[in-house]
Order: C-alpha cells, then sequence, then structure tokens
C-alpha cells in the first residue's frame, strides 16, 4: 500500500502546490519541496526489514514491497506494484534529485510558480510509478504520466525554441511509446492464448513460450521505446533540444531520471520478457551503445551552447548503459546500474550550473563566458568536480560504473571495448574544453557576476558527497542491485554463451 | 610503524580543509598547513622507514573493500616493501622541500590557497599510487595526479595558453592512460585479480615466456608508463607542461609524476619478464627518446624547456635500464634523478622569481657573482645531470650504462646511444650553465632568494651530490644480477664521456674556440636548429595527424546529420499534407467530379469481380 501511498503523495502534492500559488506566490516551491520530504521520508519509513520472495515471481527475486489490487479484472489488469533493490535505488534517486530540481527553480521560475512546481510533482509521481509497476499496462499509463507533465514544462517555461523542442521530445516518445502499448498488446494476448488467461502482470508473462520471429517483432517495440528514452544512437536527436529549451529544472529531471527509464526499462522488461531474442540482438544494440559513446562524445565537443553540450555528454555516457545492459553479465550489468545513478547526479549537477549561468549572464553561449573562475570561484570548483566527474576520474561514482561496465564487457567483446575505452579520451576532451571556455582564460573585469549562493552550494555538496561515496564506498548500492540481477540473469543465459553458440554455428557453416 | 594510512591521508586532508576554505584562509595558515601536512607525512614516513630497515619486513594495510562485484573485489588498501619505502620516501622528502620553496615563491600569489590544496591534493594521489596493493588503486593515484598536474599547469588560468597547455598534459596522457586501463581489463578477465604480487603469481603460473598474452598486457601497460612518463610517442605534452609555476616543474613534472611509469615497470617487472619483446621495445624506447630529447634541448632558449627535455632524457635512461633488466638501476636513477632535478628547477625557479619572470636564458648571463647560492646550487645539480664523477647521478647513470653493456645481442648499440646521450646531456647542461652564469649580465636580478627558497636548494644540492652513496632497500624485490665484469676500458669511456661534453660545452659557449654562431647560421644549421627547437616537430606531426582531423570531424558532424533523417521525414509528411490539402478547394464542381470519378472507379472494379 505504501507505494501508491508514496505515488498519491506526489499527486496530491502537486495540486497543494499548484493552489497554494493563490495564497503567496512563494509558497509552491515551498509545498513542492515539504511534498518530496515527505515522500522520502514515507518511503524510507515503510521500508521492511528483510526481502521477501513472491509465490508468483517465476524469478524468486528479492521483493521489498509488493501490492496487487484489481483495477480492470475483465482484461486481466491489476494495480499491480513492486519494489525491489533496484527500483528502491531509482526511487531514492528520483526523489533526490527532485530536490535538487526544486531548488534549481527557486528563484528561476516567477510565471505561473503554482503549476510549474505541479508539474514537477507530476513528473516525479510518472516516475516513480514507472520504477515500481509490474503490470505492463499499469507501467504505460505511467509511461505516459511522466511524458505530459514534462512536455508542459519544456512548453510553457522553455527557452526561445521551445515549442519546437516540447514538440519533438513529445512526438518522439510518443511514437515509440506506441509501438511499445502495441507488443505489450501483443504479448499479453500470447499469453491469453497459451494459458487461457489475459493478464497484463510481468510475473504472468515472464517466461512465455513465443514464435521466435513473433518475440523479435515484439522485442523490437519495446527496444525502441526505451532506446529512444535512454537515448540510444541514432534515436536520441530529440534530446539536446528538449534539453537546451528546457527550464533548468526540467533540464535536471530529464537527465537524472527520464533517462533512466528507458536503461530501467530495457533491464526489467525488454531483456527478461524476450531473452533469446535480446540476446541475438545484443550484438546490434552494443554497436549502437559504442556508437553513442563516441558520436555523443565528438558532438559534445563540437557545441558552443553550455546545455547542448552536457546534452551531448548524456549520449555518450547512456551509451555505456546500453553496453552494460547488452553485455549482460554480472559486472557489466552492475557497471549499468552504477551508471544510471552516477550519471544521474553527475549531468543533474551540469544541468544546474548551466541553468545558474544562463540565469546570471542570460546566455548559453560558451564563446560569451571566458574567465568565469575570477568572478564565481565556488562555481567554477563545482564544475571543475563534475566535468572531472564526468569524464571518469577514479574515486567518483562515474568511474566505477564505467570501469565495470567495461570490464564486463571485455569478457564478452573485447574489441568492442577497447573501442569504447576511447570514450574517456573523448570524455576527456569535450570536459576540459568546456572547463577552458566558461571559466578559464581571461576574465570580463566589468561582468558583475553573483557566485553559488548557500542554497545552491548546498545542492551541489550533496551531490557532490553522493559521487565521492559512491566513487569510494558503491558497495550499499551493488548490494541493493546485487538480487535483482542474479534472478534476472537466471532468464538469459547471457551474451557470452550465444555469441558463442553463434560463433560455434558460423564456424559449422563455413 | 601503526597509522600507515594517516601518510596518505595528512595531505588529503590538509588539501580538503583548503579547499573548503574556499580561499578565505589567511595564506600564513593556507603555507603552514599545505606545507606542514608534506612535512607531518614525510615524518611518518621516516618513522616507517626507519621501522623498515630494522626488520624488513613487507607490510600490507588494508582499509575496506573499495567494491565487491562477484570475483571482482579491488580493495583499498596499501602494500610497504622496500621500493614503496623509497618512492615515499621520495615522494615525501622532496615533495616537503618543494612546498616549503613554494610558500616563498607563491607568496604574492592571490590564490595561494588554491595553490597549496592542488599540491598536496597531488602529494596524497601520488602517495595512493605508489602505496597501492592493487592497480586499480594504483590507477586511482594515477589519474589523480593527472588531474593535478592538470590543474596546476594550468594554474594561472587567466591566459589561455596555459590552459591549452594543461589540457594537452592531460590528454596526451590520458590516452596512454585508456591503454593502460585496457590493460587492467585484459588482466583481470585472464588472471581474475588485480592484486599486484597475486596477479604477478598468477601470471607466472599460467604463462609462459613469450606467450602473446603477456606480450599484450605489458604492451598496454607501457601505454600508461610512455604517456605519464613523457617517452615517444606521447612525450610531447611534458614541454608544454612548463605553463606551471616553477616549483610545480619541479614535483610533478620531474621528481615525482614523470616518473610513475618508470615505476608501474618496476611494480609490475615479472609481467615484462614474461614478456621479451615488450621489455626489449621499453629498451629501445628509452634509447630514442633519451636521444630525441637530448638533441631537441640543445637548441631551446627557455630554460625551463630545456630542463624539461633533459628530464624527458633521463627518464629515457630509466627506461632504458629497466628495458635491459637493470630494474634496481633505473630506480636508482629515478632517486637521484628526483634530487638533481628538483635542484635544477628549483634554482631555475629562484632565477626566475629573481629576474622579473625572465625565461630566455640569453637574456640572463652573468649571473654567477649575482645569486652565489643559486650559481652553486644550480652548477651542482648540472654535475649530477651530466653525471660528472662521485655525484650522484655518475653512480646511477654508470650502473644502467654498464647493465646495457653487458646485454647479450643489442647491449653494445643501447649502449653506445646511452652514451652518445651521455655527451649530448654534458653539452646542454653545462650550456645552460655557462650561458646562464658566466659571461655578460642582461637582466639585473632586483632581489636574493630568502631562506624558505635557499634551504631546499642547499639540501637538494647535498643530496645531489652525495645521493649516490645511498643504498636502497631493494634486495630481493629484483631479480639479482651478476655484478658487473665490464673490462676497465669501458668504465673509463662512460667517465670520459660527460667531460667530454663538458670540454665541447666551454670550447662552444664560454671559450668560444669553437664557432657556435657560425654553426648555427649556415642555412642546414639553421634548419636544424629550427627543427630540434620545434622538438622534432612532433607537435606539428600529431597536429596533422590527429588534432585537426578531429576537429574537423567535430565540425563536420556539429549540426547534428543523423536530424537530417527525421528532418525527411517531417518533409515528407509536410509535402504531403500541403498536396492533400490543396485538394480541398472548396469548389463544388471540382467535388462533384471527382466523386463521379471515384464512382465510375468503383463500378469498374466491382463489374471485373464480377466477372
Amino acid at each position: 500500500m505504501s507505494m501508491l501511498v508514496l505515488i498519491l503523495i506526489l499527486l496530491a502534492g502537486g495540486l497543494v502546490a499548484w493552489q497554494a500559488e493563490r495564497l503567496h506566490p512563494d509558497l509552491p516551491r515551498w509545498a513542492a519541496l515539504g511534498v518530496v520530504v515527505i515522500a522520502l521520508l514515507f518511503l524510507l519509513y515503510s521500508l521492511p526489514a528483510a526481502p521477501v520472495s513472491l509465490a508468483a515471481d517465476p524469478l524468486a527475486g528479492h521483493w521489498l514491497l509488493h501490492l496487487k489490487l484489481a483495477w480492470i479484472p475483465r482484461f486481466g489488469i491489476a494495480l499491480e506494484l513492486a519494489m525491489d533493490g533496484l527500483s528502491l535505488v531509482l526511487v531514492v534517486l528520483t526523489l533526490l534529485l527532485g530536490l535538487v530540481a526544486i531548488a534549481s527553480s527557486w528563484s528561476e521560475i516567477d510565471f505561473k510558480p503554482g503549476l510549474f512546481q505541479a508539474n514537477l510533482l507530476w513528473t516525479l509521481a510518472g516516475v516513480c510509478g514507472v520504477f515500481l509497476a509490474l503490470d505492463l499496462f499499469l507501467f504505460f499509463l505511467f509511461w505516459e504520466v511522466m511524458l505530459i507533465p514534462m512536455y508542459l514544462l519544456i512548453a510553457i517555461w522553455g527557452h526561445e525554441n521551445k515549442s519546437y523542442a516540447a514538440m519533438k521530445f513529445f512526438i518522439f516518445t510518443q511514437a515509440s511509446g506506441l509501438l511499445m502499448l502495441l507488443a505489450i498488446v501483443v504479448l499479453a494476448w500470447q499469453g491469453l492464448a497459451a494459458d487461457g488467461r489475459l493478464s497484463f502482470s510481468y510475473f504472468d508473462l515472464l517466461g512465455l513460450e513465443l514464435d521466435p520471429r513473433l518475440a523479435w517483432w515484439t522485442m523490437l517495440g519495446f527496444f525502441l521505446a526505451f532506446a529512444v528514452k535512454l537515448p540510444a544512437f541514432p534515436f536520441h536527436t530529440w534530446l539536446p533540444d528538449a534539453h537546451t529549451q528546457a527550464p533548468t529544472a526540467g533540464s535536471v529531471l530529464l537527465a537524472g531520471i527520464l533517462l533512466k527509464t528507458g536503461a530501467y526499462g530495457l533491464l526489467r522488461f525488454c531483456i527478461p520478457l524476450f531473452p533469446e531474442a535480446s540476446m541475438q540482438f545484443a550484438p546490434v544494440a552494443m554497436g549502437l551503445g559504442v556508437a553513442g559513446v563516441i558520436y555523443g562524445a565528438v558532438l559534445a565537443f563540437a557545441q558552443s551552447d553550455f546545455k547542448r553540450l552536457v546534452a551531448y555528454s548524456s549520449v555518450s555516457h547512456m551509451g555505456f548503459v546500453l553496453l552494460g545492459l547488452y553485455a549482460w553479465n554480472q559486472l557489466a550489468l552492475q557497471g549499468a546500474v552504477m551508471q544510471m545513478v552516477a550519471h544521474g547526479v553527475s549531468t543533474a549537477a551540469l544541468f544546474m550550473l548551466a541553468g545558474a549561468l544562463q540565469h546570471r549572464l542570460h546566455t548559453r553561449d560558451m564563446g560569451r563566458m571566458g574567465g568565469l573562475w575570477h568572478q564565481a570561484p565556488r562555481m567554477g570548483a563545482c564544475a571543475m568536480f563534475f566535468a572531472v566527474a564526468s569524464l571518469g576520474l577514479p574515486g567518483l561514482g562515474n568511474f566505477v560504473a564505467e570501469f565495470l561496465v567495461l570490464l564486463g564487457l571485455f569478457a564478452v567483446q573485447p574489441w568492442l571495448a577497447a573501442v569504447a575505452a576511447l570514450g574517456l579520451v573523448t570524455a576527456a576532451i569535450y570536459s576540459l574544453w568546456m572547463l577552458q571556455q566558461a571559466f578559464q582564460g581571461a576574465p570580463d573585469e566589468w561582468r558583475e557576476m553573483a557566485d553559488f549562493d548557500a542554497r545552491e552550494m548546498l545542492a551541489m555538496a550533496v551531490m557532490m558527497v553522493a559521487l565521492l561515496w559512491l566513487g569510494l564506498y558503491p558497495q550499499p548500492v551493488l548490494d541493493l542491485a546485487q538480487p535483482v540481477i542474479e534472478s534476472l540473469q537466471g532468464l538469459a543465459p547471457g551474451a557470452n554463451t550465444v555469441l558463442a553458440l553463434a560463433t560455434d554455428a558460423a564456424g559449422s557453416r563455413s | 610503524m601503526a597509522g600507515i594510512w594517516l601518510i596518505p591521508v595528512l595531505p588529503l586532508a590538509s588539501a580538503l580543509l583548503l579547499i573548503l576554505s574556499t580561499g578565505r584562509m589567511p595564506r600564513q595558515l593556507a603555507a603552514l598547513l599545505g606545507a606542514g601536512s608534506v612535512g607531518l607525512a614525510a615524518l611518518c614516513v621516516a618513522l616507517l622507514a626507519r621501522d623498515f630497515l630494522a626488520d624488513g619486513e613487507v607490510r600490507q594495510v588494508t582499509l575496506w573493500t573499495w567494491m565487491a562485484v562477484g570475483e571482482f573485489t579491488p580493495r583499498i588498501a596499501f602494500y610497504i616493501d622496500g621500493l614503496t619505502v623509497v618512492m615515499m620516501s621520495v615522494i615525501t622528502g622532496v615533495g616537503f622541500l618543494i612546498h616549503l620553496y613554494s610558500i616563498e615563491f607563491m607568496w604574492d600569489d592571490e590564490s595561494i590557497c588554491r595553490y597549496f590544496a592542488y599540491m598536496n591534493l597531488f602529494v596524497g594521489a601520488m602517495l595512493l599510487l605508489v602505496m597501492a596493493d592493487n592497480l586499480l588503486l594504483l590507477y586511482l593515484g594515477w589519474e589523480g595526479v593527472g588531474l593535478c598536474s592538470y590543474l596546476l599547469v594550468g594554474f594561472w588560468y587567466r591566459d589561455p595558453a596555459n590552459g591549452r597547455a594543461a589540457r594537452k598534459a592531460f590528454i596526451v596522457t590520458r590516452v596512454g592512460d585508456t591503454a593502460m586501463a585496457l590493460g587492467l581489463l585484459l588482466l583481470f578477465t585472464e588472471l581474475g585479480t588485480l592484486e599486484i604480487q597475486p596477479l604477478l603469481a598468477a601470471a607466472d603460473s599460467q604463462w609462459q615466456v613469450g606467450d602473446s598474452l603477456p606480450i599484450l598486457a605489458t604492451a598496454l601497460l607501457l601505454g600508461g608508463a610512455v604517456g605519464k612518463s613523457a617517452q615517444l610517442p606521447l612525450h610531447t605534452w611534458l614541454p608544454d607542461a612548463m605553463a606551471g609555476p616553477t616549483p610545480v616543474s619541479a614535483l610533478i613534472h620531474a621528481a615525482t609524476m614523470v616518473t610513475a611509469g618508470v615505476y608501474l615497470i618496476a611494480r609490475t617487472f615479472g609481467l615484462f619478464l614474461l614478456a621479451p619483446p615488450t621489455q626489449e621495445a621499453v629498451a629501445w624506447i628509452g634509447l630514442c627518446t633519451l636521444l630525441l630529447a637530448a638533441f631537441a634541448a640543445l637548441a631551446q632558449q627557455d630554460i625551463k624547456r630545456i630542463l624539461a627535455y633533459s628530464t624527458i632524457s633521463q627518464i629515457g635512461y630509466m627506461f632504458l635500464a629497466l628495458g635491459v633488466g637493470a630494474f634496481a638501476s633505473g630506480i636508482f636513477h629515478l632517486v637521484t634523478h628526483a634530487f638533481f632535478k628538483a635542484l635544477l628547477f628549483l634554482a631555475a625557479g629562484a632565477i626566475i622569481h629573481c629576474l622579473h619572470h625572465e625565461h630566455n636564458i640569453f637574456r640572463m648571463g652573468g649571473l654567477r657573482t649575482r645569486l652565489p647560492v643559486v650559481f652553486w646550487s644550480f652548477l651542482i645539480g648540472s654535475a649530477a645531470l651530466a653525471a660528472l664523477p662521485f655525484t650522484s647521478g655518475f653512480y646511477s647513470k654508470d650502473a644502467i650504462l654498464l647493465s646495457a653493456w653487458e646485454l647479450p645481442g643489442s647491449g653494445p648499440w643501447l649502449w653506445a646511444g646511452g652514451l652518445l646521450g651521455a655527451l649530448l646531456t654534458g653539452i646542454y647542461s653545462f650550456r645552460l650553465v655557462f650561458v646562464v652564469f658566466f659571461g655578460p649580465a642582461h637582466t639585473e636580478p632586483d632581489h636574493q632568494p630568502g631562506w624558505k627558497m635557499a634551504a631546499p636548494l642547499v639540501l637538494l644540492g647535498a643530496l645531489s651530490l652525495l645521493g649516490g652513496l645511498l643504498v636502497l632497500p631493494l634486495t630481493g624485490i629484483f631479480p639479482p644480477r651478476d655484478h658487473p665484469d665490464a673490462s676497465h676500458v669501458i668504465e673509463y669511456i662512460s667517465i670520459g664521456t660527460p667531460l667530454l661534453g663538458l670540454l665541447l660545452a666551454y670550447l662552444l659557449f664560454l671559450g668560444r674556440q669553437l664557432p657556435v654562431d657560425a654553426l648555427v647560421s649556415s642555412p642546414s644549421g639553421r634548419g636544424l636548429r629550427d627543427f630540434w627547437l620545434a622538438g622534432w616537430r612532433v607537435d606539428q606531426l600529431y597536429d596533422a595527424l590527429w588534432v585537426r582531423p578531429y576537429d574537423a570531424l567535430a565540425y563536420w558532424w556539429r549540426n547534428e546529420p543523423v536530424d537530417r533523417v527525421y528532418n525527411g521525414v517531417v518533409s515528407i509528411s509536410q509535402w504531403a499534407h500541403n498536396r492533400l490539402s490543396a485538394l480541398q478547394t472548396g469548389q463544388l464542381r471540382w467535388y462533384a467530379t471527382t466523386m463521379v470519378f471515384g464512382l465510375v472507379l468503383l463500378v469498374a472494379i466491382m463489374l471485373r469481380n464480377a466477372a
């Protein structure tokens, strides 16, 4: 029940924040802050001492919370929510970055602040729902719920080219979401054909025997939806526009958590539901991952817009997630989960910085910055920290993630790992170029710019501590994800086995 | 000594405090904290070294398990043997002297707090690098020192040229680091551990000498070592890295960080023994680098660039030693080089400090009487660099050359190349001495260095003179070598060569018996000088090979070529939209006509189906 309450807190909190504007224009952000804090405390309070196994779960996973209420029994649709270590990590990340998003919008939003905070909270509610839903119909519902408020955030509070960016974001996500809906229906239909009972429950659909060709196409439906969201090369082109035009809080949520729903979907649904088809598809997916790593990094270097640069760096970093997921061994999967968390934090921080710069300088063009370290050493130090986190400096979370992914990948596809490792060099090139253009060089002596204040430094400090913790002692996160990864791995034989079989087959053919 | 963990933590904690003060700490306190923490660490290392020399026991300290994923369980743990103790002593000992010197050198800089924060961070990371018991923690230190090098080279960030040099340093070494990371991936995948001692044991039992896997693994590790230690082909960053404050060059780009590659190879020598081709490549890389850099040093005019090329060259000697299997000699040269090169850089820094930031040696001159302390320390440093008899550099370089001579096969060639390098070293180091300290004065110093700058010079001078007498506690770590029993002729030649270099430098630059100006002004002479001045034009080559193609690629892709596909979809649907909406003319006769034609078509189809 507590998961439903958590989502309801966020949904209802949105209404409260919206209406609070009538009393005082400053009230919505306090209300939003309160709502997220309450949600976070409630979540921590309702966690059980030990995980349990569910009778219906063919994977024998370690579930912390589970809820199943009848909803539309006629179609076998239930209100089924469940939380294991993986969802817990992601929900906590969502709520923490929600706090960061509220903090970053604190003094930026003057137009309809109530509706803004409401949309923010509704996005959070949708994302939490996505991370918790185990009924595929409900999952799709939340998938849409998180899309619409995010669309509004960009379309109403965005920058100069907001309607184009919002529309592009909407169409990309909606079109690919439609394919997923189709795939979900086909899958449920197959379930009906197999055991005469229509059900959208994850547990019922796992391990379904499917015709290989049908499985392939259904898998592609899921993959496309998640690949667009991730975003994987070449479905990423909505991302730079959406990020550039979104208000700071929107970018923080988008990069920090919305992208992770794509990775989560692949890990929770796409690969486990279609293990064989996915493993056949793995070489393609890994190829897209490597392409994303390199392509994103080169394009990041080519940008002069601060936010666009960070957006392309996300494309590059999410390529590592795709690689890790489809390498499908313990090391690589742990790396992918770690990357979801670490990239969430580091990129949220970089977008907050970008937003703060735009708010102060009224430009995102790095050509018009330079030497900002002189005026704003605290901002410079924060930018330095998160830029080196993003280039994978050991001791920070992103390194642990990328190294684990590469380690896992190397066992499966050493040459691909070698190419992906080039991402370490290209990441250094764009990160340091960003620092140079914005913060180093000769300062503009007459420019007046306020440095980070205490509120902003607090948000930054929390994220810095988080990255250091993830980089030096990632074990708590690894331990939470471990049972989930193990149970999911039980389903699919693993890419190396399939590849070995494929090469054997190729060998015997020739 | 308990509390070994305190040694890296002291400078790291001090760095944290300095960073948290966000520059508002009074400079007295910043200096005290910055130099004091390294001083304390040096004291701890001294206690540790005393204990270690007494019992000779390897010490292992585990702080915590970094992460545990299946078999992959790297720990935050230290492994202290004789090699580690030697490295730690150099890092904290020389490091403390340089920190002390920095207080005076950087006193007037508004960012002294930031300076000491980066310097302490560097010392902490460097200590982690040498103390690490596994390659992943070593890699953490490895990247950490790289970051600090970047931060300190670009310390004076207002000049974009400094930023460029800093980025170049980081990115070029990152290319090597990435190779090293791949080496780590390979080693873990094949041997199942990254802990250095078990790794070496596993390699020894699983691999045969000359197998392809150890050759590949060591080649990848060598990639990392070449990048960090500025050897061919990744040496180009070091001369530019001189953009940082001079004490930084002394600490990072002479005494400690750039020798990390030597340490890495020495630490994993067991792997290199399994891969004779890689080991031979180490020797040849060392030889080529030492010659290339020595020729380049001959033509430089910036005092720091001369020293930078000479550092590249001296590390080439260390690689040569490692390549011929004389690991202990390589480490010995690392230690003596740390003394005399830090001394030379600090002395050069004193000159620059007293001469209004003058870098060009031809605008100095006559400083022998004007800056006597600096002169004597520079002279001692140059003598040790040139390996004049009885200086520290003499003992270490002599051992390397003898070991090269003894290598069967290519040994004599390596020896002859090293000897040529020694001759060149003699020439360029005394060219520097004669041009800067003798002859007419071109710039007058405006003050004398104070005690904080002079004391490190004196102490390092003493070490550079007497460091050759040190006996490093390296017995039992490296495979024992037969003691040199080369003929006396070989000995005499290696003693005589640097002296010949000194004589040539005298004739060329002080006595002027040899017509140096005529040599340089002839067309071929000028061409050669320009070629060497530009560091054999390797920078231009890399610009054309890597930098400009990457820029061009980024420029070509900057507007997102993938989006053209989606824009195509948009154009098609817009075109269809226009076409179809053009049908809606609002004219009744058009609608009637199309209805009639539609009906006719329908009837035709029905009739055809019926038939």
